[in-house]
């Protein structure tokens, strides 16, 4: 840690796992009342359980890319912090704001679009808390050095906060708060929140490969280049069967079906990086996320995004088992790996040791990984069932999902797996110990 | 990469581009806006009754176990037909009853099949409720779903 103010970070990534935690428990929940749907159905109703499931998600997320950029803002930069009290602060008002909101909705108090169920005021807060973020984040970089890691993340956060404006608009016609509503949802996801992921992957390939910082950068433009191109209008398979016009069809299948291109654009970028870079970094586990983000990303939001995104294809599956499936390998490739990839980077230098459990944390990674890609595939076969059986023959749903049953038993096997992994990835992370087994002398590792 | 493209080429590639597509993107939802107001929604039937009812849906949640329109939970069944399923078609009237009744007599209790939470609706929130899911079935949703079965 070569400056003071980076410290911001440890707390940040400290709440968003205290969040992530949170978040991967209600999901074991949300898979178990999909095997015994009378589990809780009066105290913890499934549509109460996954509005904290996906809300916990979405803000430790957050909290993981403010981390993120708290922490690598001032090495860039070159300069501290503009105020590392305001970034406190900031996380105190999102603390706060995101545990109301949680038992608020314990207690049904919530709004009612998926993913914005937050209450107008915290919504209000989240505006603030984020206003604080990048006025002391820009304040930092107009005062520092410039690079374009630091102007592609600026421009995803700038984004993120833009875009989250239209949660404020509520319109009474349900087409046009759909379309808005993706405003906020695609173009995070599959716009703005790919512009952090990119940077941050930038910056860990510089840091981790040693390969020249002109290099990285050209193949951050390009990235990113590749994301919007494709993900803006790429927001045009939402709006296939919401009462918007048919040329969305064309223009979202087209578009869309290139969003990979920014997704395999990342798995190239990460592999060429390691191959090419001279640097042997001592921490492997945080080499391991970042490759297994990038790849992950590529199947979960490429593969498994275009295998349902050409209009006649959604036709039938849209909103089956399908999507379920894309949403989990797609949040989990891109998102959450990139954070995990940040945390185990960072966490060593702000605690001012060398890289600690690496064992314990990469087995963390092959625990998710596999649970999380074996979640998908159980939920992808539910899913092809699901589209035949109710979209091409026509039963009724409850009997088509009383066929299903099988693979939600397996999709929780899966869940199960991916707890204890997550499990053990905070406990890596945030209860070092002496290293067991000393890192390996470059110089005397056998040359592949 | 490419040893043709400079950092700086590809710095302005990406803000230019990025700003044309952004441009394209909003002047189109601009006009699907407009097309959804003034063609596939019947706005001029989205009735005060349709506007609570939407408020209604949002109260409880629906979303996190339905879908509609196919955006949502995929816990229970699609309900932006279900009253065409009820057989709105035929007897709109039928159909409303036939919704009301549903939402009064949940949860059922029985073992092992999935729960609905009574919402504790009065009968005016019914009928608004009703009024909005029957709105919402008249879309013109390019023809989907594929089956009644939603």
């Amino acid at each position: 840690m070569k400056y003071q103010s980076q410290k911001v970070a440890l707390a940040y990534f400290a709440c968003a796992m205290i969040l992530f935690a949170a978040q991967v428990t209600f999901g074991l929940v949300l898979g178990y009342i999909y095997v015994a749907p009378n589990f809780l159905s009066e105290l913890l109703p499934f549509n109460i359980a996954r509005m904290i499931h996906t809300n916990a998600l979405v803000v430790w997320l957050l909290l993981g890319f403010f981390g993120a950029s708290y922490y690598l803002i001032p090495e860039e930069t070159e300069r501290e912090l503009h105020s590392p009290k305001l970034a406190y602060i900031q996380l105190v008002l999102l603390m706060v704001g995101a545990s109301a909101a949680v038992i608020g909705y314990l207690f049904r108090i919530h709004e009612g679009r998926e993913f914005l169920e937050q209450p107008l005021w915290v919504k209000l807060g989240i505006v603030v808390a984020a206003l604080i973020f990048l006025y002391n984040v820009t304040m930092t970089v107009l005062q520092g050095r410039k690079t374009v890691i630091t102007n592609v993340l600026l421009l995803g956060l700038w984004g993120i906060a833009l875009f989250f404006l239209f949660s404020l608009y509520n319109p009474a016609n349900l087409t046009v708060d759909k379309m808005y509503w993706w405003y906020v949802v695609h173009i995070w996801v599959e716009g703005v929140w790919e512009l952090v992921m990119a940077s941050v992957l930038a910056f860990m390939m510089l840091k981790l490969t040693g390969v020249d910082r002109e290099v990285v950068e050209k193949w951050l433009y390009v990235i990113v280049a590749l994301a919007l191109f494709t993900g803006l209008l790429g927001t045009g398979h939402h709006y296939y069967w919401i009462g918007t016009p048919g040329y969305w069809q064309w223009i979202g299948s087209i578009f869309s079906a290139l969003e990979i291109l920014p997704f395999f654009a990342m798995v190239m970028f990460t592999f060429v990086m390691v191959w090419k870079g001279r640097r042997e970094h001592p921490n492997k586990a945080a080499l391991l996320w970042a490759l297994g983000c990038s790849v992950l990303a590529f199947f979960g939001a490429g593969v498994w995004g275009f295998m349902h995104t050409l209009a006649p294809m959604n036709y039938y599956t849209h909103g089956t088992q399908v999507t379920a499936a894309h949403g989990h390998l797609a949040f989990f490739g891109a998102y959450v790996s990139m954070n995990l990839a940040i945390i185990t980077y960072a966490m060593p230098y702000l605690l001012g040791r060398r890289p600690y459990n690496q064992v314990l944390n990469m087995a963390s990674f092959w625990l998710m990984a596999s649970g999380m890609s074996f979640m998908t595939f159980t939920l992808t076969f539910a899913g092809v069932v699901q589209t035949h059986l109710q979209r091409v023959l026509g039963q009724g749903f409850m009997d088509v999902q009383d066929q299903l049953s099988l693979f939600y038993w397996m999709r929780l096997g899966s869940g199960v797996v991916v707890v204890l992994g997550a499990l053990l990835f905070i406990y890596a992370t945030f209860v070092p110990r002496r290293e067991v087994i000393e890192t390996v002398n470059p110089a005397a590792a056998p040359a592949e | 990469m490419s040893e043709g493209l400079t950092k700086s080429q590809a710095r302005n590639i990406f803000f230019g581009g990025s700003l044309f597509f952004f441009v394209v993107f909003a002047a189109l939802t601009g006009h699907s806006h407009y097309y959804a107001v003034s063609k596939s929604t019947n706005a001029q039937n989205l009735t005060d009754a349709v506007v609570r009812g939407k408020r209604i849906w949002e109260k409880h949640a629906c979303i996190n176990c339905h879908t509609i329109l196919g955006e949502g939970a995929y816990y229970a069944p699609e309900l932006g037909n279900v009253f065409v399923r009820y057989g709105g078609k035929d007897d709109p009237a039928g159909a409303k009853e036939a919704i009301k009744a549903w939402m009064t007599s949940q949860p059922s209790g029985i073992p092992g099949r999935r729960q609905m939470p009574n919402f504790q609706l009065t009968d005016p929130e019914l009928n608004d409720l009703a009024d909005f899911l029957e709105w919402v079935s008249k879309i013109n949703t390019q023809g989907w779903p594929p089956k009644d079965s939603g």
